[in-house]
């Protein structure tokens, strides 16, 4: 089961209108994997992300989730295959992206029962078991907008895992919080590493890629440029472009 | 230079002159006797000339002239008195207020002799006995009166604050009342109506020429034709009664009654016998507690025209705002030309096309549906469309107004587009709808004023009625305005407190 839940990004090239975003980009990443995505702003890294989840649509190439396959679509939106990657990897944004108009527990236990057809009953354990799992099963009754950042971000990681993916895509989910509050969400996802998901992850979080990532992978200007484990790429990076931008975000 | 362009420049500068040309010329110009001294200053006379033959209405050959037997009329006062008289344009139904703002010096307009007007105004004596005139349609068998028409239930057209609707009132009388002449006889003809009650000139000359339509039984219930002045107009007025003998016995009148059709017996007798006062019809006292249910029926009406209405656009809104933001490009460009056609055509337009234009439509193409809606039907429906348009671009907008962010949200757990639309999208627009279009509803709340074009009789209308048998324009009036404003404050407020409470942030 884990051995074919790889993700192989093959030459995939996306523009939007004439400028190429990503440019002939091939990844592997094994099932079980965390894999750290840097790369100065502008790279493509958020577009690549949200390749894999069909969020948007790339020109050439073609990414391979398990045994699904997302093809070239000229069209901005649908890509047919979408739905069944979403069921393999969750996503997390980075201004969480609750809905406003229900609770924490709510947010959590829709897409179970109307989507995995759960009874309520069934759905709100689920939910209950996983806010409390992201330390959150106080706040079941509270809206959005009366949590923390660090809250919101927990809430919409539950929610993900309330459809039971293989992995998670998280683009910069720390980045709108205050330094306390980055700790308790990076913590649940360390959590998650221990569990065997697959995590993909943009992120600024130099140390946490450090610390957690099985492989660092750099991005610019819509290419690789540089993949490796965290130690080789981080404190004795090759290619001069990675050197530029790692003395940049580490001052 | 491109020949096109001047040739369009031409046309511009010619209707511009034209326009101008138009603005300028009093209406009356072209009705300037020359016979007549101008050393004095004209006398202003108001009437309404929309639909009035054989009073007063639009030369069909020239625009800018007037016809009629009151155009004649005036023309000959002119002479006796001295003076020129100007038309002043003015709405039939607020003819004798108008004389009583002094908006002009007199009207005359088929101004019936009242015990009401009495009071308020001073009356010439006579220049014409109208006597009412019921008209059926020409296969008519039920009734040959009034009488026996009443007994089979029929309903009755009439103008709004005659003598006729008010016989119709003492005796009872289903009625429908109208604001202009021309309507109740094509109501009548299609069959919205049973008969017409009018004044027996209105019947000669729009009743009479039809062959679908017969006169019912003699005209009855005579009544004077009078001028009406201001009170303190007392040396003109008198100068007027002079000129009216002057001109009856010099047979003026009766060349002009009969170059209109109108000369009858009663004119003779009425020439004859100079003047009495015979009037008999009861005055009616107007309390608080006589008009302030009318007033409330009137209400009724209007709230409930107002709901339904919205409904049909709320309903309606949906699926065209729908269609402008997710539709291929042909449902878009549907949508968009619904949302500017029914935003740029007036409300009152929309109304008389559903109400009057609709039957002539399914006659002309020979349809088995008659397309004749009720007034109340054709409203609801005029409103509803046309308010459609509104709620379209406030859903429109609450829809596009939530981020993008959410529907990735919803489709990276897996939800259908359908799903996302209706659970997470739906429920937050909903929020940013509601004000605007709570908005809406008050606005299209006192919009509906203006169905009484179409005989519905709402609140305003009702207030018209009163006021104008009443003369208590003041009092009435402000008791209608509160219960204007009982309605749409709470109404107002209701659409600040969601303002408050979802507009912004969330
Ligand atoms: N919808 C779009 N239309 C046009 N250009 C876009 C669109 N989305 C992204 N881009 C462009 O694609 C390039 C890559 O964007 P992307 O968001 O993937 O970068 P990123 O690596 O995530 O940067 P950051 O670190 O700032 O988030 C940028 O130059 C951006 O301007
Ligand atoms: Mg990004």
């Amino acid at each position: 089961m884990t051995g074919n839940m790889q993700v192989v990004i093959s030459h995939v090239t996306k523009r939007f209108n004439s400028h190429t975003v990503l440019n002939d980009v091939s990844l592997t990443i094994e099932a079980g994997q965390t894999v750290a995505l840097i790369g100065p702003s502008g790279a493509g890294k958020s577009t690549l992300l949200r390749s894999i989840n069909g969020l948007n649509s790339f020109d050439e190439g073609e990414i391979r989730v398990g045994s699904h396959t997302l093809l070239p679509n000229r069209s901005h939106h649908a890509c047919p295959g979408a739905r069944q990657v979403r069921r393999v990897f969750g996503m997390i944004f980075q201004d969480f992206q609750l809905f406003p108009h229900l609770t924490a527990l709510q947010n959590v236990m829709d897409a179970p029962r109307y989507v995995l057809g759960l009874s309520k009953a069934d759905a709100e354990k689920r939910a209950m078991k996983l806010l409390d799992r992201v330390g959150l099963a106080a706040k079941a009754a509270a809206y959005p907008q009366e949590l923390s950042g660090g809250q919101k971000q927990r809430v919409a990681i539950a929610r993900a895992m309330a459809m039971e993916p293989r992995g998670l895509l998280c683009d910069e989910i720390t980045s709108a919080l205050d330094p306390e509050l980055k700790n308790e969400v990076l913590s649940v996802l360390e959590d998650l590493k221990r569990e065997g998901l697959t995590l993909i992850l943009v992120t600024h979080e130099i140390g946490f890629a450090r610390r957690a990532a099985d492989r660092v992978v750099v991005l610019a200007e819509g290419r690789i440029i540089e993949d490796g484990p965290p130690h080789e790429v981080l404190d004795n990076p090759k290619a001069p472009r990675t050197r530029q931008f790692l003395s940049q975000i580490l001052v | 230079m491109n020949i096109r362009l001047a040739w369009a420049r031409g046309v511009f500068v010619a209707g511009a002159v034209a326009l101008a040309t138009m603005l300028t010329l009093p209406p009356a110009a072209a009705e300037a006797p020359t016979k007549s001294p101008p050393e004095k200053s004209p006398l202003r006379w108001g009437a309404d000339s929309e639909g009035g033959a054989p009073y007063i209405c639009k030369d069909p050959q020239d625009v800018n002239r007037y016809v009629g037997f009151e155009v004649d009329l005036a023309a000959a006062l002119e002479k006796p008195l001295g003076r020129r008289i100007e038309f002043v344009q003015y709405d039939f139904k607020s003819l004798t207020a108008g004389v009583r703002r002094g908006d002009f010096d007199f009207a005359m307009n088929g101004v019936e002799d009242t015990p009401d007007r009495r009071k308020a105004l001073r009356l010439s004596r006579p220049y014409y006995v109208y006597t009412l005139q019921l008209v059926a349609r020409a296969d008519e068998k039920r009734f040959d009166s009034l009488e026996a028409c009443k007994k089979a239930g029929g309903v009755v057209g009439t103008l709004e604050d005659t003598a006729a609707e008010r016989l119709l009132d003492q005796m009872g009388v289903e009625k429908k009342v109208y604001g202009s002449q021309v309507e109740p006889y094509r109501d009548l003809e299609i069959g919205r109506i049973d008969a017409v009650l009018l004044d027996l000139p209105i019947a000669t000359y729009y009743a009479k020429p039809n062959e679908k339509l017969k006169f019912v039984g003699p005209a009855r219930n005579p009544g004077y034709y009078v001028i009406a002045f201001r009170r303190d107009q007392e040396a003109l007025a008198r100068e007027v009664d002079k000129a009216i003998v002057e001109l009856a016995k010099s047979g003026e009148l009766q060349r002009i009654y009969e170059k209109w059709q109108i000369w009858n017996d009663e004119q003779k007798r009425l020439l004859d016998s100079g003047v009495s006062d015979f009037l008999t019809e009861s005055g009616k006292q107007w309390n608080f507690a006589r008009y302030f249910p009318l007033l409330l029926k009137g209400a009724v009406v209007t709230v409930e025209l107002t709901f339904l209405s919205m409904l049909v656009a709320a309903i309606l809104g949906l699926p065209i705002a729908l269609m402008r933001l997710y539709g291929n490009w042909p449902m878009q460009l549907a949508a968009t030309a619904y949302v500017e056609f029914f935003r740029g055509i007036p409300v009152l337009l929309l109304l008389f096309f559903l109400y009057y234009g609709l039957p002539v439509i399914a006659e002309n193409f020979h349809w088995t549906i008659g397309l004749k809606l009720s007034p109340m039907t054709a409203a609801i429906l005029g409103f509803g469309l046309n308010y459609a348009a509104y709620q379209a671009e406030i859903y429109r907008a609450g829809i596009a107004s939530i981020p993008v962010g959410q529907w990735e949200a919803g489709a990276s757990l897996g939800m259908t587009q359908l799903h996302t639309f209706r659970r997470i999208i739906l429920p937050q627009a909903v929020r940013v709808i509601l004000p605007p279009s709570t908005n809406d509803l008050v606005a299209l709340f006192k919009d509906t004023s203006i169905v009484s074009i179409i005989a519905i009789e709402e609140l305003t209308k009702e207030y018209q009625i009163l006021a104008k048998s009443s003369l208590k324009y003041l009092e009435i009036g402000f008791v209608t305005a509160m219960l204007y404003l009982v309605m749409s404050v709470p109404l107002g407020y209701l659409s600040r407190y969601l303002e408050r409470r979802w507009g912004k942030g969330r």
